[in-house]
């Protein structure tokens, strides 16, 4: 089955719209693509579009966070993080603001806008910010769970939510908890961290390697910040052995903040799937995913490179 | 002969070539409306809307005013020309079409993987573009940039920028505002497309601009305002825009968002959206 993480979220905005009354929803003049318009039909009271004007939205959200709301704030990533960087260091982490920042159209998911729309940097730019949540969940289901856990939250939190519908992997009863991963697949001879669309790659690719008799480990690092350590540490302990998978760059995001920390405690031979250092391209989502080497391919290459080396 | 009789003489051929330059420029709009939907449904996406508010004052501007050469598009001598409204690129890519920068074939190649024409500006892929742009409020930033460069070299170079209404609530156009009013760049021309519509709604319900001719009068900028489809309107705009030499000046430009297509116009469904095959051919019978 397939779902759009943004169809998703518009809806869980809703139900909880209707739990806590502190819920309020920005948006900067994206709301049909964000789905918070959804919000707004239910609670026009509480939707405010603040237009394009993103570095307003960030220091608007915070505003509102002070006086005791739960703002869901909502643009581009690639726009919210380009023009809201400096509000979003300043008047939410610094200042400790509980403030739900969603980046919306992640990775390729603009598929033929192109480079200027393809925010393949966000998880970097949120992830160094002190007292920063950072999720980005692996399916539509967790998309739900993660609004939910988000608004219980208390604290500067950053959500990626894709456009386009991708494939369902985990199940309603799964447990979903900030900073905890969920090991989806046993395996002794390589551990695989994932998040976001690239979960349901390596679940695939895990399978392709089971028939060549190749156990592959699954986490889905739904939480980026603050990463799971204990849950990297117990797997790579049997596997000795870790690739990682994200629809973003290898620059600083997920595979770069488990390098860091195994670098620093037990190094282990490594792979990092992701974009490479360049922009993406004008092309549909499959094709984008091909020219960065995002596939399912190249996770299982990775794992077979890191086997006989 | 008297001089005055000459002069006379003078203003009537200026008038007769600014009819004929005018005319050619009409024709123009019409090729590029044209494309603009070859383009959009050929890509199945893009956004129709804010390319059909803008193609008349970029016909004018191109056919009229830019000093620029197809042959030697990096020309250091040239205006610049600034599409900080990105995502109505087709239309320049459709004038560039028209002036010689692009061939028509390439019309095809628009939102995809190969090729010249990417789904918002980019100067490292397109000849006649001068900088990327997409994300809304940096071009009048750039232009900025450039026109205190030809000041600095004293070459009488313009820039000329376009600016989507939605995109003013971007802070950075205001910030930009400033510094060209400071630096009395009276070599810049901002033109607003003020089709009263953005992304999510009309302007006025999602965030409005309120009294924006006295906004810009405010920041220090001469102001013009235009309906922006009356050729004679926006020609006689650029030419004072011109003429004016004691700082930059704004031309807000009244336009119809979707203008000649009939089911296109002042529909923000149209922002972005590809039209179908049936709507296709009735958008061209329309512009034929
Ligand atoms: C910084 C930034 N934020 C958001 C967007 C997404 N976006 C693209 S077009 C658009 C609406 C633009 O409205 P307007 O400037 O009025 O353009 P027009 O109506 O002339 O097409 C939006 C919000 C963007 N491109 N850049």
């Amino acid at each position: 089955m397939l779902m759009a993480p943004r169809e998703a979220y518009g809806q869980a905005l809703v139900e909880l719209g209707r739990e806590n009354k502190d819920v309020v929803v920005l948006d900067a003049d994206v709301a049909k693509a964000s789905m918070t318009i959804l919000f707004k039909e239910a609670f026009p009271e509480r939707f405010f579009d603040i237009g394009i004007a993103e570095s307003d939205l960030i220091g608007t959200g915070a505003g509102f966070a002070l006086a005791g709301k739960i703002p869901f704030i909502n643009a581009y990533a690639n726009f919210l993080l380009g023009n809201g960087w400096d509000q979003i260091r300043i008047s939410v982490c610094y200042a400790n603001q509980n403030v739900k920042i969603i980046g919306h159209n992640i990775g390729a998911s603009s598929g033929k806008d192109g480079p200027t729309h393809l925010p393949l940097e966000d998880i970097t730019l949120t992830r160094v910010f002190p007292g920063m949540t950072v999720i980005e969940p692996a399916d539509g289901i967790e998309v739900k769970k993660a609004v939910k856990a988000l608004a219980k939250h208390v604290g500067p939190a950053y959500m990626r939510v894709g456009r386009v519908p991708i494939p369902v992997i985990t199940k309603e009863e799964d447990e979903f908890q900030i900073g905890k991963a969920n090991v989806l697949r046993q395996g002794q001879d390589v551990t695989i961290v994932a998040c976001g669309v690239m979960v349901s790659k390596a679940l695939e690719a895990a399978q392709a390697l089971a028939a060549e008799g190749i156990e592959a480990e699954v986490i889905n690092m739904h939480t980026i910040k603050p990463l799971d350590k204990e849950a990297i540490l117990a797997s790579v302990s049997k596997t000795q052995r870790v690739v990682t998978a994200e629809e973003h760059t290898v620059i600083g995001g997920l595979g770069g903040a488990v390098a860091e920390f195994l670098a620093c405690t037990r190094p282990v031979p490594m792979r990092m799937i992701g974009s490479p250092d360049r922009f993406g391209v004008c092309g549909t989502y499959e094709q984008i995913h091909q020219v960065l080497g995002l596939t399912t391919e190249k996770i299982i290459e990775a794992v077979k490179d890191l086997m006989s080396s | 002969m008297t001089a005055s009789s000459k002069s006379n003489e003078k203003t009537k051929t200026d008038q007769a070539r600014k009819k004929e330059a005018l005319e050619e420029a009409k024709l123009i709009a019409q090729k590029m409306r044209r494309n603009i939907l070859l383009m959009t449904h050929h890509a199945k996406g893009g956004h129709p809307g804010g390319c059909l508010s803008a193609t008349d004052i970029l016909a004018v501007l191109y056919k009229c005013f830019l000093r620029i050469d197809p042959q030697n598009p990096r020309w250091s001598g040239r205006d610049y020309f600034f599409l900080s409204k990105g995502h109505a690129v087709p239309a320049q890519y459709a004038v560039l079409i028209e002036m010689g920068f692009l061939s028509p074939e390439e019309i095809k190649d628009f939102r995809e993987v190969e090729g010249r024409l990417p789904a918002y500006p980019s100067c490292t892929d397109t000849p006649g573009i001068d900088m990327a742009s997409g994300s809304l409020g940096q071009g009048l930033s750039i232009a900025n940039g450039t026109a205190l460069a030809a000041k600095l070299d004293g070459t009488g170079q313009r820039a000329y920028v376009l600016l989507g209404d939605g995109e003013l609530h971007e802070g950075q156009v205001w910030e930009a505002a400033m510094t060209a009013a400071h630096y009395k760049l009276n070599n810049v021309c901002a033109i607003v497309d003020y089709n009263k519509l953005q992304l999510d709604g009309a302007l006025d319900e999602v965030k409005t601009l309120g009294d924006l001719r006295a906004k810009w009068e405010a920041f220090g900028w001469h102001t013009l305002e235009i309906d922006g489809h009356d050729y004679e309107q926006i020609y006689d705009a650029l030419v004072e825009a011109e003429r004016f030499k004691d700082g930059p000046t704004v031309i807000i430009a009244h336009t119809v968002k979707g203008k000649g297509v009939s089911f296109m116009e002042d529909e923000v469904g149209w922002h972005c959206a590809a039209p179908s095959d049936e709507e296709l051919e009735i958008a061209l019978k329309e512009l034929s």
